[in-house]
């Protein structure tokens, strides 16, 4: 059993509650303690970082100052609040002065050795993909995944420390050792449109769609996910986008703990997977899943 | 009591902009035995230099100081003009107050004087102990070794041959002609290049005076100008000299499952074989990493079907060691590989080629008989895509510097596809194009407005494959718009860097080479083929990427180089060597151990009469005055020529003490 800081961030109390579920469920199986972090505080998310350095970096260091001082990795399972513990933790490295202004905010001093992964990562390299194998109940046959990675999750580099920035693999590196099939696609790191969801609606339904529609061409039953706005935006603005583009998408957007938790053996309600606007079912019984 | 001038000099503004120069003239009146001391705008021109010889000769003068700029400059023209008033040219001694002073203090020109002064006045106290020294000369080696078989080193050889001299040239692959070999038209005129390049390598061939050794590397090189001792490796050919030519052995080979180098890897070649057909020596060599009788010991159909008897299994790689008075080296370039660019598919999509791998789809002799195809699938090419500076002008790619060939490369491919292929259509993504040139710009015009093809002012974001199908997703700055090309081929236009040995080989010659590996030439403007070390000359791309015409005058330029240090009888040679005091040696061998030059024996000599014993002396014709035998000498008994231990203590002494106090009443004046 290994401990991990877990930093869940808002939207998994919320929008994104049934990758929550999925991700405590599958730890639990696997024997990862996410331990989440008492009292943690919102990561400062966009508003932050394009208001005040100081803000962007003090708001997550409170919750880096916790996990090192309890000598744990800290991971979230979202890609917008691991981008912004991890971004902190650099800015603090590079800048000296940066740090002086947070430690007197926060009271706390830091010392620069928390380690920042995101979710993916500490399952799939920590953890180790062969222990995953070991774990699993069925082989998702049959299944043709499209790894869906988005920006923040890649981008920048020395934050995401991919060294395929343009090509990552580690998603469908996943998809195969849970026996389906990754599928081979070109727009698994264009942007979505994130949070211009709410203000410039036409630019996501733009952007989605590009990466919807090159999904489908591949060939995908369905797109999995690590970030629980990818998601929304995949998911809930899918039908708008459907009728926009005079089609019907119908691929069932997942979070990677959810197809996990098919492949452990969980299931449809286990996971949450009612809550998605794109009803998998027919896709999982089509292929024998569920 | 020596009679010192020291003359000051203003280089125009250079010096006098920021250094008081009059007040350094001032100054040094004051210090013991300057008798003379003059200030004037340009000590180096004719009426400087007359300066300098009158007051030499109205103040009885025995040695100077100039104090001006880089003795690498200027220290030859005073020597001379101590020559022309009849003193020992190394009475002499620069003070560097412009490159040491007044170009890097420009901030503070109280302190630049202030400096400037101490460096005169550690000049002064310099010259105050330097004893005349009378020239050196040492014999030339009359034969040139030139290290890369490419037309750099082509026209090197030739040039230095047709003066009448030896020359050995030294090519790593199994033929000459290096890059130029492999590319189809040259630019601008649209000339064929191997039409143009092949009757230089057969007159290499045939020239009496040049030995050719094709697959072979310099391993090893001690000595000096005039003196190279040069170790060659010769690697087993497994083909000797009977060999004809007739390449049976090479159509008989079973087997293909090398991919052919010269061909940039897009066909495979045999285990024996010759790079291209027009190679010269026209002789085939077993590529014994997979040769099937060199890996399993069976097979030998080269040698069944050989009419001569030429193959020879049982050769052995062999060293050759040769002696050269001068060295060219002209090692060419590497493309960069792309395989670091994530977003052009990291080198993994088939259909994303390098300039070099289009160049040879294009040439007739080329793997494809000149039919430009996708390597994929082998079907012809409708739209293409051309892609500039990949590799060049990118920092975040640690390659900030420009290619210079790729924009004038890219419009002849671009041209030659429309050639061969008139309903294609090209489209060429670049930042800014660079056609410095004799007629480059009107070429890239003509790309533009005669043969259609579409230049788009951006980079390109994103190749990926849709069905058979490559996506170039761009920008095209000049309009603002997002652009995106489906295209059949992507070319891209891979930037020049040096060959992955050039730092190995620049070590063996002690040359010195930039970050990227490029060679530094000993002046980029006023020896752009000079290295810091004399007699080794450098030329074309491994200084930095050229074209051909610029390759080839700089190649000549080495061959004049070359020429003109073979033609002296004997070379002169500075005499700052070092000198042993056989009364003081102890003859305990540590200067003999430390010498780099091997310019240290040891013997038994009478130092006084009766008296024998084992002590060190100086050859002089090798010793270059590097001075590591006077700092490990325990005995103080080796002394260097023009840096003596005195001379240098007199210089430092004069460097930390304090201005004397009649300056520092006259600054604050």
């Amino acid at each position: 059993m290994f401990k991990v800081a877990y930093f869940p961030g808002c939207s998994l109390s919320s929008t994104a509650k049934e990758y929550d579920v999925a991700t405590r469920l599958v730890c639990e199986d696997l024997e990862i303690d996410l331990v989440e972090i008492p009292e943690w505080i919102c990561c400062g998310a966009t508003t932050a970082h394009i208001t005040s350095e100081l803000t962007a970096s003090a708001l997550p260091a409170k919750s880096l100052i916790w996990a090192e001082k309890h000598n744990m990795t800290i991971t979230s399972p979202c890609s917008a609040c691991f981008s912004r513990l991890k971004m902190a933790h650099i800015n603090m490295e590079k800048d000296a002065e940066l740090k002086k202004e947070v430690e007197e905010v926060t009271g706390e001093k830091y010392n620069g050795k928390a380690e920042v992964l995101h979710l993916t990562r500490v399952m799939l390299e920590k953890y180790g993909i062969e222990k995953i194998k070991e774990k699993l109940k069925k082989q998702l046959k049959g299944l043709k995944i499209a790894s869906y990675y988005g920006c923040l999750m890649t981008r920048p580099p020395e934050v995401s420390e991919n060294d395929r920035v343009e090509n990552p693999m580690i998603m469908d590196n996943l998809a195969r050792a849970l026996g389906a099939e990754p599928v081979k696609w070109a727009y698994k790191t264009e942007c979505c449109g994130a949070a211009f969801s709410l203000t410039k609606t036409e630019i996501v339904r733009k952007l989605t769609g590009e990466i919807l529609k090159d999904a489908k061409a591949c060939g995908a039953d369905l797109v999995m996910v690590a970030c629980p706005l990818c998601h929304s935006n995949l998911d809930a603005r899918q039908p708008e986008i459907s009728k926009l583009l005079k089609t019907n998408f119908n691929l069932p957007v997942l979070y990677f703990t959810q197809v996990m938790g098919l492949a452990m053996g969980y299931d449809y309600m286990d996971l949450m997977l009612n809550k998605h606007f794109i009803d998998p079912k027919p896709l999982l019984k089509a292929k024998g899943i569920i | 009591m020596a009679r010192i001038g020291v003359f000051v000099c203003h280089c125009g503004t250079n010096i006098a902009g920021v250094v008081d120069v009059a007040r350094v003239a001032k100054y040094a009146e004051s210090l013991p035995g300057v008798r003379a001391s003059i200030d004037y705008k340009y000590m180096c021109s004719d009426p400087g230099q007359n300066t300098v010889i009158e007051a030499i000769k109205k103040y009885n003068l025995d040695r100077i100081v100039v104090s001006a700029c880089s003795p690498r400059m200027h220290e030859g023209t005073f020597r001379k003009t101590m020559e022309r008033a009849g003193l020992n040219p190394y009475l002499m001694e620069m003070a560097n107050i412009r490159e040491h002073v007044s170009w890097v203090h420009s901030d503070d020109k109280e302190l630049a004087t202030q400096k400037a002064m101490k460096v005169m006045e550690m000049a002064v106290a310099k010259v105050r102990r330097s004893e005349a020294l009378s020239k050196m000369y040492a014999s030339i080696e009359k034969r040139a070794l030139v290290i890369g078989g490419g037309i750099a080193g082509i026209q090197a050889a030739i040039d230095i041959a047709a003066a009448g001299y030896k020359v050995v040239l030294v090519e790593k692959e199994p033929s000459i002609g290096g890059r130029m070999a492999q590319l189809d038209k040259t630019f601008p005129t649209l000339d064929c290049s191997a039409c143009i390049l092949t009757p230089k390598m057969v007159a290499v061939a045939q020239d009496p005076n040049i030995t050719l050794m094709t697959y072979a590397e310099v391993v090893e090189v001690c000595g000096y100008v005039g003196q190279f001792d040069v170790k060659i490796k010769q690697k087993a050919k497994s083909v000797n000299s009977k060999c004809i030519g007739c390449g049976v052995c090479i159509t008989k080979c079973p087997n293909k499952k090398s991919l052919s180098e010269f061909n940039e890897k897009l066909a495979p070649r045999k285990a024996i074989y010759t790079p291209f057909p027009q190679a010269v020596p026209n002789v085939p060599v077993i590529d014994r990493e997979n040769c099937t009788f060199f890996k399993t010991g069976k097979c030998k159909i080269c040698e069944k079907v050989c009419p001569t008897g030429a193959i020879e299994y049982s050769q052995q790689d062999e060293i050759i060691k040769e002696k050269f008075g001068a060295v060219v080296v002209a090692t060419g370039f590497n493309i960069y590989d792309h395989s670091n660019y994530g977003e052009y598919g990291y080198g993994e999509i088939k259909d994303v080629i390098t300039s070099l791998q289009f160049e040879r789809l294009l040439n007739s002799s080329g793997p494809t008989d000149g039919h430009v195809v996708r390597p994929s699938d082998h079907k012809e090419v409708k739209n293409v895509v051309f892609i500039q500076c990949v590799g060049s002008r990118d920092e975040a790619k640690h390659r900030p510097y420009c290619s210079r060939v790729c924009c004038m490369y890219t419009a002849k491919q671009a041209m030659l596809l429309k050639d061969h292929y008139p309903e294609t259509q090209s489209y060429v993504f670049y930042i800014d194009i660079r056609s410095a040139g004799k007629n480059y710009e009107e070429f890239v015009q003509r790309a533009q407005n005669d043969y259609g093809v579409v230049y788009l002012r951006g980079r390109v974001s994103k190749i990926f494959e849709r069905g058979e199908k490559l996506i170039v997703k761009g920008a095209d700055t000049l309009s603002g718009a997002q652009v995106e090309v489906e295209a059949d081929m992507v070319v891209l236009a891979n930037g020049l860097e040096p060959r992955s040995h050039a730092k190995e080989l620049a070590q063996l010659f002690h040359m010195s080479y930039d970050q990227y590996g490029f060679y530094n030439e000993l002046h980029p403007k006023l020896a752009p083929v000079e290295t810091a070390i004399s007699g080794v000359y450098v030329a074309g791309c491994c200084i930095s990427p050229k074209d051909i015409p610029d390759t080839v005058a700089q190649a000549s330029a080495t061959a004049a180089k070359v020429c003109a240090l073979f033609a002296k009888e004997k070379m002169e040679v500075e005499p700052l060597i070092a000198a042993v005091n056989p009364l003081t040696c102890s003859g305990c061998e540590t200067c003999y151990n430390v010498c780099p030059y091997s310019a240290i024996e040891m013997e038994d000599k009478e130092v006084k009469r009766g008296d024998v014993r084992h002590v060190a002396k100086v050859i002089e014709s090798v010793c270059k005055g590097c001075g590591a035998c006077v700092g490990s000498c325990y005995c103080k008994a080796v002394d260097l020529k023009g840096f003596s231990d005195r001379q240098v203590m007199n210089q430092i002494e004069a460097a930390t003490q304090e201005l004397s106090t009649k300056d520092k009443l006259q600054s604050t004046i």
